[in-house]
């Protein structure tokens, strides 16, 4: 990067924020995919004042920006595939306000989604978006992944509690969408424009976001079946009987191997199907709803059940869900991890299909995430030594979300597209869907500085006249 | 003679770091500033890189690697199992060999630029004055965490005018039915706490035991470990197995967290085996807890008005899974009225030399600390590490709390003498 760019961004946020060396381009180089690429420079920015210079000087100097959370992305959103300057948004992590009374809260996007949720919680106020990153993940990396999670299937995701956003523009306006109310139809939609938009639109700056009293108590339980068939049919008859649980979720065989010995609830080797099914509300009415879950769910090949009765108890459930993710590479080196969603009607369907692509291939696949809400965490684990394994895996990816679009679901429930999934857009949108969606971007951002090179795979041809 | 593992020979796990991100909620070095490049992931990128010859030491490098406590809280909850610490360790060793010891130390402290050095001594700073060093032997530990001038406004530890050694014999006879215990004192319990090893030795005589405590064992080396000085380390590690062998002992046991990771956890994982030495290595609490001494405590009879006491979670122990025995032990004493604190296993920020080079950085790792402490509503905040407590309570004494901090054993030392 030329000396004169990077005294201008000196001037910006002061020497202390602004790097070109080699270890911090190293240590900006990647997120949760693993994929790296270096940055030019690396900057941390603490006001949207300096967000806004940046980004306009930027223009100017035509370098792509690429904002970052806490990199945990698992699509490569944060990834500076072409340089440019990476800016890293931790800093701007206050809570501005938690206003009790309309039950709102405001924070710079920095903030950890944890820590909100237990400011939150100390207040009697709940957050409910919960990824399994929550302890460490950004709410700016939140909104801009729409990032969702077992809560989700009675609560909705991240997009369902954004009221409103400052935002900084592609080319470095400051502008302010929604507001503190939950009724807002001035103009266009914009805060939900935002919300999911990668990085690509815009840089968030403050949320403010909808909260809810917090539910009185929950119920946490562990099912353990002898099959995927059983943990699936349990979760069609809890829905038909229109039971909807906070949390639906489920590990199959595969995940249970992977985390057997490392969680603190014993998981035997005939266990081939985990459920873990969370209620929450009043009380009193809690453990007759718990009863009546395991009384639907009676006939289909439970191994074992447990309820747990304190906050550590439902804890070590949960620990089950979280040590997941990062386990897997037991398997096999190489992990390819996608997050289709399918109507929950059809999650049995899809685990067929994916059993099926999983044998016909002879390639071990993975699955565990939100059964409750149809949004099935598929790992492809392959050792890529092996000759002509990414050519395959290309072939599994393809036929996978393939089966999850034939049931009418979609290639990605919660991680977004960024790097990785971008060539699979066209199976689920039309060109014309895809092509509106570009001249979007190339409109807002006509010298394509936000987050080049995601989502999309090619750039929009032609800038939007003006 | 070359016992400590290269970086080389942590590859494999270098590896095996995902990229997750998991690390950022419990890393005490990043929370504090929130970057990167202070995060586990980070620093194992870093070592990749290393490995792969993209980066050289050069002084950014230094800087992230400087900041990092060897807590081990980040391979705690690595699903990987990452040893961050100790590959840390591995580069600053390199770091040292390439361009001598100075360097972590004199060095990063030059790069952080404010910290005034050979400023005059405050009043505090005094108490480790060359004279009163000369107490202390060259190879200590506790030179490496309090080289004095440099840190002002720090609470540190008196250098006690007779230390462990002058009042307890080498060996005690205790009954023949019961075992020897070795006990590994450490510098600070011996040269600035000896009170507690007194009490740590009135504790297992009264029990019938046999206690060695050899005049010759060295520091346990986490201090020099933490500051790259890999030489220095294989010397300590080679004399306290050699010291713990001239008599048959069956425990070692330690009341100072950090020593039981030192002699304990480390030496463990140098190339040479030390496993007859390392598996006789026992924390106090769970010794203590494992010879039934808390229910005879609970049989005490409990005090009218005991004090309310919280527990902080050294780091060398918390890793090693160790939190239940010492809150046990604190829940038996007939004189504590425990309670629980928020943050109570989050990093006091001492972190073998940490404090020296990074005395902003660690008072603020400490300060996450406080308001947790305050809801709690005790008195007195214990633990298992002198380190910890020397720390503790200069980050009380910053807050302006009254509180104080405490080993266990000085408790167990108040209920007994009652
Ligand atoms: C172990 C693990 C478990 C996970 N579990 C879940 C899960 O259950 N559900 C789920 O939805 N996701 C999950 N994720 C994925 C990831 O945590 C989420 O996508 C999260 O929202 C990313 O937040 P971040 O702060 O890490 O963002 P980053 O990875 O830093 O960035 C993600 C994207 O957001 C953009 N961005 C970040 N901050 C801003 C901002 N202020 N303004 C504009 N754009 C911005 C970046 O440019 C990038 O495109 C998991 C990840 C890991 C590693
Ligand atoms: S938690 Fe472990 S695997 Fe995950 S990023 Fe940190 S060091 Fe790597
Ligand atoms: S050892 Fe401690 S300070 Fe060092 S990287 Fe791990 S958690 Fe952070």
């Amino acid at each position: 990067m030329k000396k004169e760019v990077v005294e201008r961004l000196i001037e910006i946020v002061g020497s202390d924020n602004v790097s070109t060396a080699t270890a911090d381009k190293i240590t900006h180089s990647y997120d949760a995919t693993q994929e790296q690429h270096l940055p030019d420079a690396v900057v941390y920015v603490s006001t949207t004042e300096q967000v806004s210079r940046i980004v306009k000087l930027a223009n100017e100097v035509k370098i792509p920006v690429l904002p970052r959370g806490a990199g945990s992305g698992f699509t490569g959103g944060t990834l500076p595939t072409r340089g440019g300057i990476v800016m890293v948004l931790t800093r701007m992590d206050k809570i501005l306000d938690i206003d009790s009374e309309n039950l709102t809260a405001e924070v710079e996007p920095g903030v950890v989604t944890a820590e909100l949720q237990r400011r939150a919680e100390k207040l009697g106020l709940f957050y409910p978006p919960d990824p399994a990153s929550k302890e460490f993940s950004t709410l700016g990396g939140n909104v801009a992944e729409c990032a969702g999670g077992p809560r989700c299937v009675k609560y909705g995701v991240t997009k369902d509690y954004i009221l409103g956003l400052e935002v900084v523009t592609p080319t470095g306006d400051i502008i302010r969408t929604g507001g503190k109310t939950l009724k807002n139809v001035v103009g266009y939609d914009l805060t939900k424009l935002f919300v999911g938009s990668e990085g690509t639109l815009g840089i968030i700056t403050k949320i403010t976001l909808k909260l809810i009293p917090k539910p009185a108590a929950k119920k946490t339980m562990l099912v353990q079946f002898e099959s995927i068939d059983g943990a699936a049919q349990s979760v069609s008859a809890i829905i038909g009987a229109k039971i909807i649980p906070t949390t639906l979720e489920f590990l199959d065989a595969a995940t249970i191997g992977c985390i057997r010995g490392k969680s603190d609830i014993p998981l035997p080797e005939n266990c081939q199907a985990v459920l873990i099914i969370e209620v929450d509300g009043d009380p009193e009415l809690l453990d007759a709803q718990a009863e009546r879950i395991l009384t639907i769910i009676e006939p289909f090949q439970v191994l074992d059940t447990r309820i747990a009765t304190t906050d550590e108890e439902s804890e070590k459930i949960w620990k089950v869900r979280r040590i997941v993710s990062p386990s897997l590479r037991q398997v096999n080196p190489d992990k390819f991890n996608e997050d289709i969603v399918v109507p929950r009607s059809k999650v049995p369907d899809m685990i067929r299909a994916l059993e099926a692509i999983s044998k016909k291939y002879n390639v071990p696949i993975v699955n565990f995430g939100h059964a409750g809400d149809g949004n099935i965490h598929v790992n492809v684990m392959v050792d890529l030594r092996e000759e002509g394994m990414r050519e395959k895996v290309e072939i599994v990816m393809d036929e996978i979300f393939r089966a999850a679009v034939e049931l009418k679901g979609s290639i990605s429930g919660e991680h977004g597209i960024g790097t990785s999934k971008a060539k699979y857009m066209s199976m689920e949108l039309n060109r014309e869907t895809i092509d509106y969606m570009q001249r979007i971007k190339a409109a807002l951002d006509p010298q394509n500085i936000l987050n080049p090179g995601k989502i999309f795979i090619e750039d929009a041809l032609q800038p939007a006249q003006s | 003679m070359n016992m400590n593992k290269s970086l080389q020979d942590f590859e494999k796990v270098i590896r095996e770091c995902v990229k997750c991100g998991v690390c950022q909620a419990h890393c005490p070095a990043y929370l504090v500033g929130r970057k990167e490049g202070a995060v586990a992931r980070g620093k194992i990128s870093l070592a990749a890189a290393l490995l792969d010859g993209e980066i050289q030491l050069d002084e950014q490098l230094q800087k992230d690697i400087s900041m990092c406590l060897m807590c081990g809280s980040c391979m705690n909850k690595c699903p990987n199992k990452v040893p961050t610490h100790e590959i840390v360790g591995a580069i600053r060793r390199e770091i040292t060999q390439k361009q001598g010891l100075s360097l972590i130390g004199k060095g990063v402290s030059t790069l952080l630029g404010s910290q005034p050095l050979m400023k005059t001594l405050s009043k505090g700073g005094a108490l480790l004055s060359p004279l009163v060093l000369k107490k202390v032997p060259e190879s200590s530990g506790l030179r490496l965490r309090f080289p004095t001038p440099l840190m002002k406004d720090r609470t540190l530890p008196q250098i006690a005018l007779k230390n462990l050694f002058d009042r307890v014999p080498e060996y005690i006879e205790g009954r023949p039915s019961k075992p020897v215990v070795g006990f590994f004192a450490g510098c600070s319990i011996s040269y600035a706490y000896p009170e507690i090893g007194e009490q740590m030795v009135r504790i297992l005589k009264s029990m019938g035991f046999s206690i060695y405590l050899p005049r010759k064992q060295n520091c346990c080396g986490i201090p020099a470990l933490s500051s790259g000085d890999g030489a220095l380390v294989e010397q300590l590690a080679e004399n306290n197995v050699k010291i713990f062998s001239e008599r048959e002992v069956d425990f070692i046991i330690t009341a100072c967290a950090s020593c039981n990771g030192g002699i304990g956890e480390y030496y463990q994982t140098m190339q040479k085996d030390y496993s007859e030495f390392t598996g006789k290595v026992v924390d106090f609490s769970v010794f203590l807890e494992k010879q039934g001494l808390f229910e005879q405590l609970a049989e005490m009879e409990r005090w009218k008005q005991p004090t309310r006491v919280t527990y902080h979670d050294p780091c060398h122990l918390k890793t090693q899974g160790i939190t239940a025995a010492p809150r046990a032990f604190l829940k038996a004493l007939p004189n504590v009225d425990f309670v629980e604190m928020d943050a109570a296993d989050s990093c006091c920020g001492l972190g073998g030399t940490f404090s020296v080079y990074h005395y902003d950085e660690s008072k603020a790792i400490g300060a996450r600390k406080v308001a947790g402490l305050i809801e709690s509503g005790a008195t007195q905040i214990a633990t298992a590490c002198p380190g910890c407590i020397m720390q503790l309570q200069d980050i009380i004494n910053h807050a302006g709390l009254k509180i104080k901090a405490v080993h266990i054993l000085e408790l167990l030392t108040e209920a007994l003498e009652q």
